[in-house]
């Protein structure tokens, strides 16, 4: 085995690991505000690349501009989700929350696949598909793009949990909802302004993957998943844990497909989901916490 | 609590006659719809049923939610279809050792994988089942892969091969009608009660001297043995399997039956069954768009008719039929 090999299948895997990460914090942020594991994150995801399409396509619209309005459209949806299957709910146990996101998620797949049809759809890449080669192996641009978007991304989240009112308005719902109504924090407002961040963030996720590794109306299904996964590994966090536990999946992943079968590749994202959940349901980097079981 | 202690002889005695009512209405149903198209899909609604009645047992009762039971399914079909063609082994052998191995293996992972809760749950089922349907995938040597095992032999009694699709109505059914004399029993008995309580509250349950987490771990165990008798049953009617029957989309689909009829009704899993096994065949014409009804199913049952059909039916009926503005106590 070389180390160029090596090398190679460890910076693709930093770059889909890169998206995990994006998938699984939004994961996170509706999970700390509400409680909620949405089965319906990775349906953004596939939004993203699809109305990215249809923007360059229909609309043809240039890049710069194609992009927002995905994100756009992406988190309206978001926010219909919230406000019409989420909200209404009578009876919130997380049985019946589990079984409306999935029933959610089946629903916008379902009408994805009447506008996209069932074909797996290319999306230009944002800058060339020029190779750039570093230390023997070879990159593309796209994949500079996706971490450098990743990185930005998440600061940005950074910026707004740390350093904005409703940020840390939205943190303080996590740590104790009741408290933070007590305090004047209208908690069902931050319940909504979860569901707009992490929608739109899975749907950055979904645009800047798609001219990597194509798009159709069912990819959301196993992203989603493994954004799941990494969100597991990092403990739930909305922070750096989390952005560790994606990178971390998509270069074993990676590595895994490459040096043992590439038959299995999917199935290490859930043999870690399952390890990490017997044993360390924390979370890799967390301190132990009986209510996450 | 008052019905815990009332659920004495006269629910059994119900029960007991509302269950040979049901049996006797399956009985004859061939003779109704001697349809030959018709029959083959009761049959599936006899699968079903029964893979219906194995998730309900868990979600409806010990109120475990399970998104991995398709690979359950699979494995049962899987076992019996390699021991019955590769190992030329008698059905009817094939079917309780791949049952034992089933049941081992969901009693082997059941002690960690119920430790988890809620969401944490469904995720690591999910994960459970998507193993599973990988594996089925990538052990080509065994299972022929993606493109599916073939050749498997129908199943024989007393000289009788259950090569139709009526004498499959009998041998599917006679399977599962004692599934759901059993579970119907199950459910009435001190451990259907247990698992009650452990639904309602562990801790409660525990207090009062139920062992929680063992009993969680039995019940899966049991779930999972009926899904790979169903399955056993379906890989020696079908005689074809392929990984594409036992993915993700059909725990979903097996999860849109036990909500749609009732979570806690065996009678509901069966309403919940035979809908969805018959509504793509209604919806013939409409093929890519069951996904969305499913969906839409699901959204629309837990929004409005949380207790399913088997519940909301008759709740509607009495919203209906009931004079408005009366003082009801409901």
């Amino acid at each position: 085995m070389q180390f160029d090999q090596i090398l190679q299948y460890t910076l693709s895997g930093l770059s889909t690991g890169a998206i995990y990460a994006l998938i699984g914090i939004g994961f996170s942020i509706i999970y700390n505000a509400t409680g909620i594991i949405n089965f319906a994150q990775g349906e953004f995801v596939m939004l993203g690349g699809l109305l990215t399409l249809s923007c360059l396509e229909l609309l043809a619209l240039p890049l710069w501009a194609a992009v927002p309005c995905a994100i756009a459209v992406s988190t309206v949806v978001g926010i219909l989700f919230e406000r019409l299957a989420i909200r209404p709910l009578k009876q919130p146990t997380p049985i019946n929350l589990v079984i409306i996101t999935i029933g959610g998620s089946i629903l916008i797949r379902g009408l994805a696949m009447l506008v996209w049809g069932k074909d797996t759809h290319a999306i230009p890449a944002f800058s060339g598909d020029v190779p750039i080669s570093v230390g023997g192996a070879t990159i593309l641009p796209q994949h500079l793009w996706i971490l450098a978007i990743t990185l930005v991304t998440i600061c940005i989240n950074k910026i707004y949990f740390y350093h904005t009112i409703s940020g840390k308005a939205m943190r303080a719902c996590s740590y104790n909802r009741r408290a933070a109504g007590l305090v004047g924090i209208d908690v069902r407002r931050m319940v909504l302004f979860s569901f707009i961040i992490s929608s739109a963030m899975g749907a950055v996720a979904g645009i800047i993957v798609a001219p990597l590794t194509m798009t159709a109306y069912d990819v959301g299904v196993m992203l989603g998943l493994k954004g799941f996964c990494a969100a597991i590994i990092g403990g739930m966090s909305s922070g750096l844990s989390t952005v560790i536990g994606g990178l971390l999946l998509g270069v074993l992943e990676s590595l895994g497909a490459g040096l043992i079968s590439s038959g299995y590749k999917d199935a290490i994202a859930f043999i870690i989901l399952l390890l990490i959940l017997f044993i360390r349901p924390q979370g890799l980097f967390g301190k132990a916490d009986s209510e996450r079981v | 609590m008052e019905k815990l202690i009332r659920s004495g002889s006269n629910t059994m005695k119900r029960d007991l006659l509302l269950f040979i009512g049901f049996s006797v209405l399956i009985m004859v149903a061939p003779q109704l719809f001697a349809g030959g198209y018709l029959m083959n899909v009761l049959v599936f609604v006899g699968i079903n049923t029964m893979l219906a009645i194995a998730l309900n047992l868990l979600l409806g009762y010990a109120g475990q939610i399970s998104l991995g039971h398709a690979g359950f399914f699979g494995l049962g079909a899987y076992i019996s279809g390699i021991l019955t063609t590769t190992f030329s082994l008698n059905p009817w052998l094939a079917m309780p050792i791949a049952a034992l191995a089933v049941g081992c293996l969901a009693g082997v992972i059941g002690f960690p994988i119920l430790k988890l809760k809620g969401h944490y749950l469904a995720m690591a089922s999910l994960g459970l089942g998507i193993i599973m349907y990988i594996v089925f995938n990538e052990t080509v040597e065994l299972t022929g892969g993606p493109s599916g095992l073939s050749g498997i032999p129908n199943m024989k009694l007393a000289g009788v091969s259950f090569d139709s699709d009526v004498k499959n109505y009998y041998l599917i059914w006679g399977f599962t009608l004692a599934v759901m004399l059993f579970s119907i029993n199950l459910a009435n008995s001190r451990v259907g009660r247990a698992l009650r309580a452990v639904h309602d509250s562990e801790v409660a349950a525990q207090v009062l001297g139920v062992n929680a987490r063992l009993l969680k771990v039995q019940i899966f165990a049991l779930s999972a043995i009926i899904s790979s008798l169903a399955g056993s049953l379906y890989a020696h009617t079908m005689t074809f399997i392929s990984p594409a029957s036992f993915g993700f989309n059909f725990s979903i689909e097996l999860l849109t039956m036990v909500v749609i009829g009732g979570l806690g009704s065996i009678y509901g899993s069966f309403l919940g069954a035979a809908l969805l096994t018959l509504l793509p065949e209604i919806l013939r014409g409409a093929n890519d768009y069951d996904i969305i009804i499913y969906g839409g199913l699901l959204v629309l049952m837990v929004m409005y008719m949380p207790g399913g059909l088997v519940r909301g039916i008759p709740d509607l009926f009495k919203k209906i039929f009931k004079p408005k503005g009366g003082a009801d106590h409901a």
